[in-house]
């Protein structure tokens, strides 16, 4: 893939810390992620690990305080979102869309499905002007593209009546009505069934290729990101400790901790359950000094007390360990 | 109704079973109207013949309302069937009086999904587990401490640990609790109902493990609930797939993957999300996944995968397929694979 042009959506070492009784929490530290027009790019880690605060920081939902971002900048079409007030703010986010975790959870349960996906439209930029009527077949129109049977009858039923793939395929419409760029999924089919999951992953797939869209995939689920995604980031104890296309990624996975994680899903050949990573993510107050998988990893050198830089190990591929190169990232100070 | 081929090979297993189940049906009432009459039934479980014999780990996959943690409740007792038998070690669970019963349930414990909402807040570790043991009358205060020590290294937890909240434990440590208190009665048979989706990929690992070395040491036999087959592939002996409160195939785990007949499991199985190229290869040809699993109250007639199933025939709309044995202890219920009989 074409790396020169300038990337649509771009992370650039952003931190995010929380201020909580005890200290100050580093959950994000300098996170860079880059997302190129018309490309999948999945965010991959496990509970605790940064995912869900890039993504609330992405789309200006982090609650500061306690959160605080000291450093970094969040870029669409080359604009740092951060520093955007105003108008200006509000048009850039709504280029971003979010698709919700727990379908369940995210739609109102007093209000009609028309309602909320009319409210979509109507304060989005692409609803200006639109009468009622007008804003209804469009509401029709988009539930049609997702796929849900009967729209025209779905607009008045409230979200206990539909199933969890028809939650999650009207909150895709609400995603798509307001003609974003960019899309971020937030562990889209955790709480799906494998079949619906399947539908869901090729609607959305489907949705992304017609309209040229670009999306940020974020999940645990390394099969899903095996399927759906183009290219990769792995996240560990809120850094990025490794980034690849996905099939690189799955061929030969260099960090430690991305190998780990492939090795630890239950295969279907049946050649019986990995070990797993042995001990736990490090607290966050509480972080091991330099490289923060090392107390887990089996490769663990001297060396490993200093923090590793992303180095490049090939056309778009960086890894962070010192098993793959010898550069010791200083800390900050200058970048402040 | 439709269920009767399958009774008859019942008998000559009875004996060396630890558990069977002989046409067991669940029917939760649905109330409505002035009266609160009951207008229809939730059928939970409509009707599910499954034997487990001594040591086995028997997984039961199905997707979410197919009503496989409603049998796995009614195994534990904590549903009575509506209609079947359900035996443990040839004992009928649903006539037994109060005394036995709880020397059975001794026997039958559970692991539940979630360890974040299973076990209580304001209790530590040590009350928690403890309460099986007093409920079950089982040894002095000195002794049950005793008792306790071993759980926690049975678990391999450190002992300190006793006196912690579960809020000051992991996902997976928390779940290795709820694993000790299933085991403080020294049950012999364990219903794990999807012990491992709630933890992360690296955890899952460590806590299968686990399951997997207790079973061989203490010589236990599991009902495994999930709907993640790739998992199944790695611990279950049989695997049974149930859909709508119905069993619709069930075989050895090695016939299973390898020769899968249903269209259900097809579907189910070219859907798993794999991880290597050689899984790839395993996946039976890809099977588009379509429509949702129906309703339990209103039963579609006939066969009731028939709405989503790409090779629907004329007879699966009106005749349900009873689960018929086509190969070495491979049952299916589909008319693909009866046809020549009816």
């Amino acid at each position: 893939m074409m790396r020169n042009e300038q990337a649509l959506f771009d992370i650039n070492n952003l931190e995010v810390s929380f201020r909580v009784f005890r200290g100050t929490l580093p959950v994000l530290d300098r996170a860079n992620i880059s997302v190129f027009q018309g490309e999948k790019v999945g965010l991959v880690g496990e509970t605790g690990c940064g995912k869900s605060i890039t993504m609330k920081a992405t789309i200006g939902i982090l609650p500061m305080p306690p959160a605080e971002i000291p450093h970094g900048e969040i870029r669409l079409h080359g604009k740092d979102i951060l520093s955007l007030r105003g108008e200006q703010l509000r048009n850039a986010r709504g280029q971003i869309s979010l698709i919700p975790q727990d379908p369940g959870a995210s739609l109102n349960p007093v209000f009609k499905i028309g309602t909320q996906i009319i409210d979509a439209i109507r304060y989005s930029s692409s609803g200006k002007g639109l009468n009622k009527r007008q804003m209804r077949s469009r509401a029709i129109e988009i539930l049609k593209e997702v796929g849900l049977p009967d729209p025209e009858r779905n607009l008045s039923c409230y979200p206990i009546q539909l199933s969890g793939g028809m939650k999650q395929r009207v909150l895709i419409a609400m995603a798509l009505v307001t003609d974003p760029v960019l899309l971020i999924a937030d562990e889209p089919t955790t709480a799906l069934d494998v079949t619906i999951e399947d539908q869901i992953l090729s609607l959305m797939r489907d949705a992304v290729d017609r309209r040229n869209l670009s999306i940020l995939i974020i999940t645990h689920n390394l099969g899903l990101v095996r399927e759906f995604t183009d290219r990769l980031y792995i996240m560990y104890a809120g850094q990025v400790v490794e980034e690849a296309s996905t099939k690189e990624l799955f061929r030969n996975p260099l960090h430690p901790y991305s190998h780990g994680l492939i090795d630890s899903v239950p295969k279907l050949t049946g050649e019986g359950i990995a070990e797993g990573i042995p001990g736990m993510v490090p607290d966050y107050l509480d972080l091991p000094p330099g490289c923060r998988f090392a107390p887990r990893c089996a490769h663990a050198m001297e060396i490993c007390s200093n923090t590793p830089m992303m180095s490049q190990q090939g056309e778009g591929r960086r890894v962070a360990c010192f098993l793959h190169g010898q550069e010791i990232r200083e800390e900050r100070g200058q970048h402040a | 109704m439709l269920r009767v081929s399958c009774m008859d090979r019942k008998s000559g297993r009875k004996e060396a079973n630890m558990l069977d189940l002989a046409d067991v049906k669940k029917y939760f009432p649905v109330r409505g109207g002035p009266l609160r009459r009951k207008i229809a039934d939730v059928k939970a479980i409509d009707g599910v013949t499954l034997h487990v014999a001594q040591k086995e780990i028997v997984g039961l996959v199905g997707e979410s309302g197919s009503g496989k943690s409603t049998l796995g409740y009614t195994v534990m007792g904590i549903h009575k069937p509506t209609s079947g038998e359900l035996l443990f070690r040839g004992q009928d669970l649903t006539k037994m009086r109060s005394a036995n019963a709880r020397a059975v349930s001794k026997q039958i414990q559970i692991v539940f999904q979630d360890p974040g909402s299973s076990l209580n807040p304001k209790r530590t570790i040590k009350q928690t587990l403890e309460l099986p043991l007093k409920v079950h009358g089982l040894g002095n205060r000195r002794e049950r401490l005793s008792r306790l020590r071993e759980l926690m290294r049975t678990v391999e937890l450190p002992e300190p640990y006793l006196y912690r909240s579960p809020s000051a434990l992991s996902g997976g440590q928390r779940q290795r609790i709820a694993v000790a208190r299933a085991l403080a009665s020294e049950p012999e048979f364990l219903v794990l109902d999807e012990p491992t989706s709630a933890l992360d990929v690296s955890v899952q690992a460590k806590v299968t493990r686990l399951l997997m070395a207790l079973s061989r040491e203490l010589d236990l036999t599991y009902l495994f609930i999930t709907h993640d087959l790739s998992l199944m592939r790695n611990v279950a002996s049989k695997v049974a797939i149930m859909y709508l409160g119905r069993l619709c195939e069930m075989a050895s785990a090695s016939e299973f993957f390898a020769q899968p007949l249903h269209p259900y499991t097809k579907m189910l199985l070219s859907s798993i999300p794999v991880v290597s190229d050689e899984e790839e290869r395993l996946k039976p040809p890809r099977v588009v996944s379509e429509g949702e699993i129906p309703s339990p109250v209103n039963r579609p007639t006939g066969c009731s995968f028939r709405s989503r199933c790409r090779e629907a025939m004329k007879i699966c709309e009106t005749i349900d397929p009873p689960l018929v044995e086509v190969g070495d202890g491979h049952e299916v219920a589909c008319h693909l694979y009866t046809q020549s009989d009816s």
